[in-house]
């Protein structure tokens, strides 16, 4: 559907080349080679794969991926959707998930906090999606405050349909600036980034779910989209029961953002919420592996607000097992350890391991948690007695416990 | 309900400085000073709220350049962690609460924004940010061992004669002179962020004993084992 040049079919038709040959070779999944060879041969292929399609973005600092792929979901009700379905959120993953899909009128795409303005700006994108943002490997990620004046300065005067999430201070300050905003009350569980207000720096009074600057006018805006515990309350008041698989509080307010978007595309709760159910994991998350007749579920979670969202869908009465890294993506340092409150696992049978297990266990040790300390993932679980357990691991941590078994999940 | 001769930790500014997990100092302070009998008392002091003068120990951590500038000012007109420090409570600064202490700063453009004038020292923004593991040798005067911990920033820090460098770096960039923080009386500044005191639990015990007196032996085999792997990966590097 999307008429490209000469020039620019045959950037993507390489790129896509170089995807399947990467994948072939065992290199990766192809979708960030593919998509930098496409735009080394022509810089300008994001743009020209956008056009002419009906394009949602997603970002924020917790969440994009499962909600990606709730709102893909959703709108394969409509045609076909391309995504970049394996979390590749920079510019070479988009132009590999576009050029993918190329004749679907529909994309939806996660996109790097970071780099928000310049996708938008690319592909004018006519929908775009905020959920939350918070601290999260600051050894190498742009401070939060910064990236949400970096959306304002993007979003202003673009005709871009907004749909963010009122009850984060920071988002809403950061998606203010645009013309059309569809305000979704979707929670904030973790608030140590949005004690003072973004606008002036004074305290901000808060009350239940509301909030407002003590020293100017910047409050909350009123919703219009409601998640309420279990179920949202759609723009007419109508009550919907979320019913999905993805576990928690903070996947019923992906589901809730997921179905505000669907709406922006004219797509109905009654056809939406059908679709969102059909997820049940979403790239290895809160997939169950098995070994010696013990099943282990997997929980990622990358940063402290991740971590309480875990601690949420995870069984108080199940052994836990903690696997922490800080290689690149993870970030490499550890200090984040110290904002998450660990005490809610006393009482539980905790199991340390990854490649900073040392620093965990002190910071268990000093919030009064009993562990014992495992050299390796698979000593962990075979400490286990037969049955459930569930498992909390930061980024590359999880992918090599998914790599052991295989990626089959 | 705290007794009055409960030790009293003072946090200063969560609000606004908090940013890397600076929590973990507050929280490392309790735990050594509850492990040998110490009573202790916390108060997370907001932004918009008075700092008392009557603390023991006093922290203050990393934040984003604006919150940064926001601290300055409100420590400035306040004026009680300048009071305290005068009667001789500890003070540890982190960061940007380090920089915060000297005459001036550098702010989100590099501008110069004035400090609170309590220590002899003055920033600049540098020319590259600052991450990564530090080591440093601490002034054999203090009698601690090996300094280890998490830099990043992108301040450059010149020491006035009113105070000491804290350490000579190995690793890191620290200061920006082959220096790493510095002391003076009950108070010390580092660059290390976040959790510092967990890296460094006998510096914990420094900031304890100024107010306390002699303390306890802990036993400090996780401490030791962190610090062991950390400076063993670091300086093989
Ligand atoms: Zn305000």
């Amino acid at each position: 559907m999307t008429q490209l040049s000469l020039r620019a079919q045959l950037a993507s038709a390489l790129g896509r080349s170089a995807a399947t040959l990467s994948r072939m070779t065992g290199r990766g999944d192809g979708s960030v080679i593919g998509g930098r060879v496409g735009l080394m041969l022509e810089p300008d292929l994001l743009r020209k794969l956008a056009r002419d399609r009906k394009l949602a973005l997603v970002s924020a600092t917790n969440g994009k991926t499962t909600t990606t792929r709730l709102i893909t979901s959703a709108l394969l009700e409509l045609g076909e959707v391309a995504t970049n379905a394996f979390g590749a959120n920079m510019p070479a993953g988009h132009v590999s998930a576009l050029s993918t899909h190329k004749n679907a009128p529909y994309g939806v795409l996660e996109v790097d906090e970071k780099y928000l303005p310049e996708v938008l700006d690319t592909t004018g994108a006519g929908v775009v999606c905020l959920m939350n943002l918070s601290r999260d490997q600051m050894d190498r990620a742009a401070e939060i405050w910064l990236l949400a004046q970096k959306w304002r300065n993007a979003l202003s005067g673009k005709p871009t349909h907004v749909i963010a999430n009122c009850d984060d201070p920071l988002v809403t300050w950061g998606a203010s600036t645009a013309t059309k905003v569809t305000w979704v009350a979707g929670g904030q569980r973790w608030k140590e980034d949005s004690w003072s207000c973004p606008e002036c720096g004074g305290p901000l009074e808060r009350k239940d779910a509301d909030w407002a600057c003590r020293e100017c006018t910047f409050h909350r805006p009123e919703p219009q989209w409601v998640l309420d515990d279990d179920a949202v309350i759609d723009p007419r008041g109508q009550r919907w029961l979320i019913d999905i698989q993805l576990p928690g509080l903070a996947n019923r307010s992906n589901a809730a953002m997921a179905l505000a978007v669907a709406d922006a595309f004219g797509l109905s709760v009654e056809r939406a919420m059908p679709r969102l159910r059909e997820v049940t994991s979403v790239a290895g998350r809160y997939t169950t592996v098995e070994r010696d007749g013990r099943q282990a579920r997997l929980l990622l979670s990358k940063n402290p607000a991740g971590w309480l969202e875990a601690f949420d869908v995870s069984d108080p009465n199940l052994p836990i097992i903690l696997s922490v890294n800080a290689q690149g993506p993870d970030g490499r340092d550890t200090s984040w350890l110290w904002d998450v409150d660990y005490r809610i696992l006393r009482g539980r049978p905790v199991f340390v391991t990854g490649e900073r297990r040392l620093d965990l266990a002190l910071r268990l040790e000093v919030a009064d948690v009993p562990f014992a300390l495992c050299a390796s993932f698979s000593e962990a679980l075979a400490m286990q007695p037969p049955g459930r357990v569930d498992v909390i691991a930061n980024y590359t941590a999880f992918q090599q416990i998914r790599s052991e078994f295989g990626r089959a999940v | 309900m705290p007794s009055d001769s409960a030790l009293r930790i003072v946090w200063i500014y969560p609000d606004l400085l908090s940013t890397y997990g600076d929590q973990g100092n507050v929280l490392v302070l309790e735990h050594r000073a509850q492990r040998r009998g110490i009573e202790t008392e916390t108060v997370h002091v907001r932004s918009s709220d008075p700092v008392p003068e009557t603390g023991d120990v006093y922290l203050i951590g990393g934040g984003e350049d604006r919150p940064q500038i926001l601290a300055a000012e409100r420590l400035r007109r306040d004026g009680g962690l300048q009071r305290a420090v005068t009667r001789g409570a500890s003070l540890l600064a982190v960061c940007a609460g380090y920089q915060i202490m000297g005459s001036t700063f550098g702010g989100e453009e590099g501008q110069p924004v004035d400090g609170i004038g309590l220590l002899d020292l003055a920033s600049a923004r540098g020319p590259a940010r600052a991450v990564g593991e530090l080591v440093a040798e601490v002034d054999a005067a203090l009698g601690l061992p090996t300094l280890t911990g998490f830099e990043n920033h992108m301040g450059v820090t010149r020491l006035g004669p009113g105070v000491k460098p804290l350490s000579r770096t190995v690793k890191g960039v620290g200061n920006g002179d082959g220096f790493e923080g510095c002391y003076a009386g009950h108070v010390v500044g580092t660059y290390l962020h976040g959790p510092a005191l967990a890296r460094n639990p006998a510096l914990a015990d420094l900031l304890l004993s100024w107010r306390v007196g002699e303390l306890a032996p802990l036993d400090d085999t996780r401490y030791e084992q962190l610090r062991q792997e950390r400076l063993s990966a670091v300086l093989a590097q």
